[in-house]
């Protein structure tokens, strides 16, 4: 199961929840599968998503999906620490990890071969990390969600990319529509 | 120990609604950072880096919070890539409280190496800054958190060793 594959099981589950969403690939495949206000598409800054997602989970109430890569989580891995040492029970961090480099022609990433994220989130004080086959992420998204309790998910799956069109939004429409969904009074 | 001058400077945090402030401490600003971590309207929360930090910011600023950033002069070697495609590129407003090292008074002769670069790297980006020697400049520090938050875009106050240095 390569990552579009698998974001199109979680697109249920992604249904009107905060998702940050990391540069290039992920956010073009999400945008192609998914798009809703409530989405919030990097353009650039590889590495920023995790970080993103959790000063958002600080800042508010919502649960907060932040969607991120193995290659983008190697670039700012001290945010792990970030996140492992100051606690939001409505940050969920999910890092799709292919072992390569997606959107940069699949080269592969050192947590492909010997680095373990989920080992090194646990190391740097997450809680309840847990590594998954790809076929299972839908199911422990759906359970983290149920679970309100701050949660690394690490999604194991194949390398490779589908052709989607890149994002042609705004960024300064993303970023209002996006803050308009999170101001936005919970329906449930 | 925190100066009045550091107690003058969470004050203009506060009356310009900032509540989300992450730091990356350098000697100068021990006493700021001290305040914030104190201060109960401050949501303050340390970063490694200041890329990572810039990267709270504008969760933060998302979630409905007015952020701060408060690193050293060195940083700008860091966060020039998140400031142009984060920051600038998504129109989100960030205040970079900096202690600028590198100037008369500096005792560290490599912090002088990015004392060169920094209004240098400011002025390419375009950044507004606005650079305090004396104390008493602390009163213009409010005027200028709120013209960040109003052109929503990132501004740096240089704060340089004279300024901390006879502080009260």
């Amino acid at each position: 199961m390569i990552r579009y594959q698998l974001l199109e099981e979680l697109v249920p589950v992604l249904q009107g929840q905060l998702v940050v969403c990391n540069i290039g690939s992920p956010s073009q495949e999400l945008y192609a599968l998914l798009d809703q206000p409530s989405n919030f598409y990097m353009l650039g800054t590889m590495g920023l998503c995790s970080s993103i997602g959790f000063g958002l989970a600080l800042a508010q109430d919502k649960t907060v999906i932040a969607i991120d890569g193995d290659g983008s989580v190697l670039t700012n891995l001290a945010t792990l620490s970030t996140i492992g040492n100051n606690r939001a029970d409505n940050f969920i961090l999910l890092i799709v990890d292919n072992g390569s480099y997606g959107s940069t022609g699949d080269q592969p990433t050192y947590a492909g071969d010997r680095t373990s994220l989920a080992k090194v989130a646990e190391a740097c004080g997450c809680g309840n990390v847990v590594e998954v086959a790809a076929s299972m992420t839908a199911d422990a998204l759906r359970s983290a969600i149920a679970a309100g309790e701050q949660t690394v998910i690490v999604a194991k799956c194949e390398s490779g990319n589908v052709d989607v069109p890149v994002i042609e939004l705004d960024p300064i429409v993303i970023a209002e529509r996006f803050a308009a969904a999170v101001r936005e009074p919970v329906s449930r | 120990m925190p100066t009045q001058t550091d107690q003058e400077i969470i004050d203009s945090l506060i009356a310009n609604k900032i509540r989300f402030v992450t730091s990356v401490p350098c000697k100068q600003l021990s006493g700021v950072i001290e305040l914030v971590e104190r201060t109960d309207s401050l949501l303050h929360v340390p970063c490694n880096k200041e890329d990572e930090g810039m990267g709270l910011c504008a969760g933060a600023y998302l979630g409905g919070m007015q952020p701060c950033i408060i690193m050293q002069n060195t940083a700008l070697g860091v966060v020039v890539n998140s400031l142009a495609t984060l920051i600038q590129f998504y129109h989100f407003p960030l205040p970079m409280l900096i202690s600028y090292r590198g100037e008369p008074g500096e005792k560290v002769a490599c912090q002088v190496e990015m004392a060169l670069h920094t209004k240098a790297i400011l002025n390419q980006l375009h950044i507004p800054y606005y650079h305090f020697s004396e104390p008493a400049q602390v009163n213009r520090l409010s005027s200028i958190l709120a013209h960040a938050q109003m052109s929503r875009k990132p501004v740096a106050i240089l704060a340089d060793a004279a300024f901390w240095s006879s502080a009260q």
